[in-house]
C-alpha cells in the first residue's frame, strides 16, 4: 500500500513462509507499522482513525441489531422496542449505533474542515480529497435510510420529503421517486429495500475507506504547515508515534461518545420518532437529522423561481450542488500556498465559513418563514461564494506569509521559543 | 393520489409549509423544569413513587389509554415479587387462542402478558373518546418534549437534561385552567396552555384531589398524582434507565482512567522526538 521501497524482514520461519507467498505481513507492516508520516501533525489529523472506528463500531453494532430486526411495516416498530425492553443489552447496541451514526458525522465533519483549513485536498491529493467527498456521500444515503428504518413519525415523514426531492428533476423524476419507493408513497417495499441498502452502503464505505488510505498512503499525508516531507527526520514512524496519539484521541472521543449514549440517548434524537409511522397524521414540523440541517436550509432557502428552473427544483439544485462543489474544489483554490497557517485572509474566511455552515444547521430546524428565510438565503450565499469566489480569488490576490523551509525547521522553530518564527508557527 | 404526492413533495420543500407557521405558537407556556429521583448521572427510579403511578394508571387513565408494551413481568422492576405481580396480572381478562374448538376464549392473564388494551382497535379508541384516539402510554414520556430553544439546548447537554416528556406531562395534568384570554376553544376541548399542538385538547381534565387513595401517606393532590403518573410513565418508555446510568459511570471511570495511562504512554513515546 505504501510508496517506497519495502522495509519489512520477516524474522520468523513461518513469517518467511507467508512472505514467499502471500505477504500480507509485509503489507500490514509497510502501512501500519513503518510508514512515515510527518512529525508536526496535530490532534485534528486524529479523526481520520477516529473515523475507521466509528465505521467499525456501527457495522458491528448493526450487525446484531439486524439479528433482531424486522423490516415489515406492521411490527418494524415495536421489534425496535423488543431490542429496547427484552433483548441482553439491546438498549446499549441501539443507542450506541443511534448515537453512533451522530458521532460518525461529528468526526467526518472536523475532517473535512481540517481538510478544508489545511489544504489537504491540494495536488497530488485531488483523488483523495474526491473519495472522501464520495464516502461523504455513501455516509448520507446510509445514515437517511437507517433513520427510515425505526418506522416512528420522523422516520416515515422524512423519507417521504426527501424522496420526494427527487420529484423535482425534470421527465425521470417521478420514475426516479417511484424507483426508490417501491411504489407511490413510502410504504412496505420501500422500508425493505432501504434495509437492504442500509446493510450494503457500510460495506460500499469500507471499500472506498480502503482506496482513501491508498491514495493517502501513496501521496503521503499533509500537514499543517503544507509543506511536502522533504526528509527523514520530518517524518516519524506510523508505529508507535501516530498508533498512540491516534489511540489517545480515540479514548477521549469515545469518552465524550459515551456520554450521550449513557446519559442523554435521546438528546440528537427527535421525541417524534418514539411515536409510531402514521400516514395519515403529518408531524407540525418535519426535520432531518441534525447533520443533514444545513443542506435542508438550502433547499428551503430558494423560494423564488430562477428563469425555467422553478423554486422547488432550485432549491433542490442547490441542496445538491452544495455537496457537488466540494468535489471541484481542489480545482477551485487557486493558491499557491496549501495551509491557512501562512494564509491570514484565507483563515478569516475559513472561519466564517464554519460559522456559516453551523447557523445554517441552525436555520435548518427553525420553520422556513419571516426573516429566517432571508438569514437561511444570506448563509446559503456565503455558502457557494466561499467556494466558487473566495477561495479562486484569494489565491490569485491574498500574500501569504512565507512558510518555513521544511517541516523540521517549523518544528524546531516552534520548540525554540522567542524567534518572530515560532509566533507564526505557534498559530498552527 | 398523484395530488397528495405532489402535496407532500411541495411540503417538504418548503413550498405549502403553512402549517409550522401555526405549530410554532403552541405550547402556550412552557413546562416547569421539576426535581425527579431519576435524574442526573446517578438518577433512580423511585420505587414507591412507580406504585403510585401504576395505582393511578390502573385506577385513572387505563380506561381510556392503553400500555401495550409493558408487560405484567415488567412489574417486578417496581418492587413486587413475583406473588404480586401474578396477582396483579390475574384481576386482568386477555383474549386467547383459538382453543382446540377452533373459538377464541379469554382468561386470567399471567405474567408474561402484556396489559390489555381499553379498546379493541385505533378506531373504536376514537369514536369513543369525541375522533381523538388516546395516545398508547408506553413511550409517551420519550415521545412528548416542549423545544427548549437557544441557548438552553446546549446547557441541557451538559446538565444532562433528560426530562422534558415527565416535565411535559407533569404540567399538562395540572395546567387546565380558565381561558382568561379568550383563546378560540373549539367546542368539546379543554383549554391548556402547556398543550403542545393546540390552545386545547380533548381529554378533559382527569385528576382530582383525593380521587386515588395513597397508602403510604403521599398527599392526594392532583400535583403529587401528575408527578407519580408522569414518573411511571417515564419507566415504561425506558425501562432500563438505571442499568443504563449505572453502566455510563463504569465505561466513563474506565475511559478516564484509561485515557490517562495512553496520555502517559503517549508522552513517553513522544519525549524523544521533540
Amino acid at each position: 500500500m505504501s510508496g517506497g521501497h519495502s522495509t519489512y524482514t520477516p524474522k520468523t520461519g513461518f513469517g518467511r513462509w507467508m512472505d514467499a507467498r502471500l505477504p500480507l505481513p509485509r503489507l500490514v507492516y509497510d502501512s501500519f507499522v513503518a510508514y512515515p508520516v510527518p512529525r508536526n501533525l496535530n490532534y485534528a489529523y486524529t479523526f481520520g482513525g477516529i473515523l475507521t472506528l466509528m465505521l467499525a463500531v456501527q457495522i458491528l453494532t448493526g450487525i446484531v441489531l439486524a439479528m433482531h430486526y424486522a423490516s415489515n411495516t406492521e411490527i418494524a416498530f415495536n421489534s425496535v422496542e423488543k431490542i429496547m425492553r427484552d433483548v441482553n443489552s439491546g438498549w446499549l447496541l441501539r443507542y450506541l449505533h443511534s448515537n453512533g451514526a451522530s458521532f460518525f458525522f461529528i468526526a467526518v465533519y472536523v475532517h473535512i474542515f481540517r481538510g478544508l483549513y489545511y489544504g489537504s485536498y491540494k495536488a497530488p491529493r485531488e483523488l483523495l480529497w474526491i473519495l472522501g467527498c464520495i464516502i461523504y456521500l455513501l455516509m448520507m444515503a446510509t445514515a437517511f435510510m437507517g433513520y427510515v428504518l425505526p418506522w416512528g413519525q420522523m422516520s416515515f415523514w422524512g423519507a417521504t420529503v426527501i424522496t420526494g426531492f427527487f420529484t423535482a428533476i425534470p421527465l425521470v423524476g417521478d420514475w426516479i421517486q417511484q424507483l426508490l419507493l417501491g411504489g407511490f408513497a413510502v410504504d412496505n417495499p420501500t422500508l425493505n429495500r432501504f434495509f437492504s441498502l442500509h446493510y450494503l452502503l457500510p460495506f460500499m464505505i469500507a471499500g472506498v475507506v480502503v482506496l482513501h488510505i491508498w491514495a493517502l498512503h501513496v501521496t503521503g499525508q499533509s500537514n499543517p504547515t503544507g509543506i511536502e516531507v522533504k526528509q527523514k527526520t520530518d517524518t516519524v514512524a506510523f508505529t508507535p508515534y501516530a498508533t498512540i496519539k491516534d489511540g489517545f484521541a480515540m479514548v477521549v472521543f469515545f469518552l465524550v461518545f459515551a456520554y450521550f449514549v449513557f446519559y442523554i440517548p435521546n438528546y440528537l434524537g427527535h421525541p417524534d420518532n418514539y411515536i409510531e409511522a402514521n400516514p395519515l397524521k403529518t408531524p407540525a414540523h418535519i426535520v432531518p437529522e441534525w447533520y443533514f440541517l444545513p443542506f435542508y436550509a438550502i433547499l428551503r432557502a430558494i423560494t423564488f423561481n430562477i428563469g425555467p428552473i422553478d423554486s422547488k427544483l432550485g432549491g433542490v439544485l442547490a441542496m445538491f450542488g452544495a455537496i457537488a462543489v466540494l468535489f471541484v474544489v481542489p480545482w477551485l483554490d487557486t493558491s499557491k500556498v496549501r495551509s491557512a497557517v501562512y494564509r491570514p485572509w484565507y483563515k478569516l474566511f475559513f472561519w466564517l465559513f464554519v460559522a456559516d455552515a453551523i447557523f445554517l444547521g441552525w436555520l435548518g430546524s427553525r420553520p422556513a418563514e419571516g426573516t429566517y428565510v432571508a438569514m437561511a438565503q444570506a448563509a446559503t450565499l456565503y455558502y457557494f461564494a466561499f467556494f466558487v469566489v473566495v477561495m479562486p480569488v484569494l489565491g490569485l490576490v491574498e500574500t501569504p506569509r512565507r512558510p518555513p523551509n521544511s517541516i523540521t525547521e517549523a518544528v524546531l522553530e516552534k520548540n525554540k521559543p522567542g524567534t518572530p518564527a515560532a509566533q507564526t508557527a505557534g498559530e498552527a | 393520489m398523484k395530488t397528495f404526492l405532489n402535496g407532500l413533495a411541495a411540503l417538504g420543500l418548503g413550498i405549502a409549509m403553512a402549517t409550522p407557521a401555526d405549530a410554532a405558537e403552541y405550547p402556550l407556556k412552557k413546562p416547569p423544569q421539576l426535581e425527579w429521583s431519576f435524574d442526573g448521572p446517578f438518577g433512580a427510579y423511585d420505587k414507591g413513587q412507580l406504585q403510585r403511578g401504576l395505582k393511578i394508571y390502573r385506577e385513572v387513565c387505563s380506561s381510556c389509554h392503553s400500555l401495550d408494551l409493558v408487560a405484567f413481568r415488567n412489574l417486578e422492576d417496581l418492587g413486587y415479587t413475583e406473588e404480586q405481580v401474578r396477582a396483579i396480572a390475574a384481576e386482568y381478562e386477555v383474549e386467547d387462542g383459538p382453543d382446540e374448538n377452533g373459538d377464541m376464549f379469554t382468561r386470567p392473564a399471567t405474567p408474561s402478558d402484556h396489559f390489555p388494551a381499553p379498546f379493541a382497535n385505533p378506531q373504536q379508541a376514537a369514536a369513543s373518546n369525541n375522533g381523538a384516539a388516546p395516545p398508547d402510554f408506553s413511550l409517551l414520556a420519550k415521545a412528548r418534549a416542549v423545544e427548549r430553544g437557544f441557548p438552553t439546548f446546549v446547557f441541557d447537554i451538559f446538565t444532562q437534561y433528560a426530562e422534558g416528556g415527565p416535565d411535559y406531562i407533569h404540567a399538562l395534568l395540572t395546567g387546565y385552567e380558565e381561558d382568561a384570554e379568550g383563546h378560540e376553544v373549539p367546542e368539546g376541548t379543554y383549554y391548556n396552555p402547556y398543550f403542545l399542538n393546540a390552545v386545547s385538547l380533548s381529554m378533559a381534565p382527569p385528576l382530582s384531589d383525593g380521587m386515588v387513595t395513597y397508602e403510604d401517606g403521599s398527599p392526594e393532590t392532583v400535583d403529587q398524582y401528575a408527578r407519580d403518573i408522569a414518573a411511571f410513565m417515564m419507566w415504561a418508555a425506558e425501562p432500563h434507565m438505571e442499568a443504563r446510568k449505572e453502566t455510563g459511570f463504569t465505561v466513563m471511570v474506565f475511559l478516564v482512567l484509561f485515557g490517562g495511562l495512553v496520555y502517559l504512554t503517549k508522552r513517553k513515546v513522544w519525549a524523544e522526538v521533540h
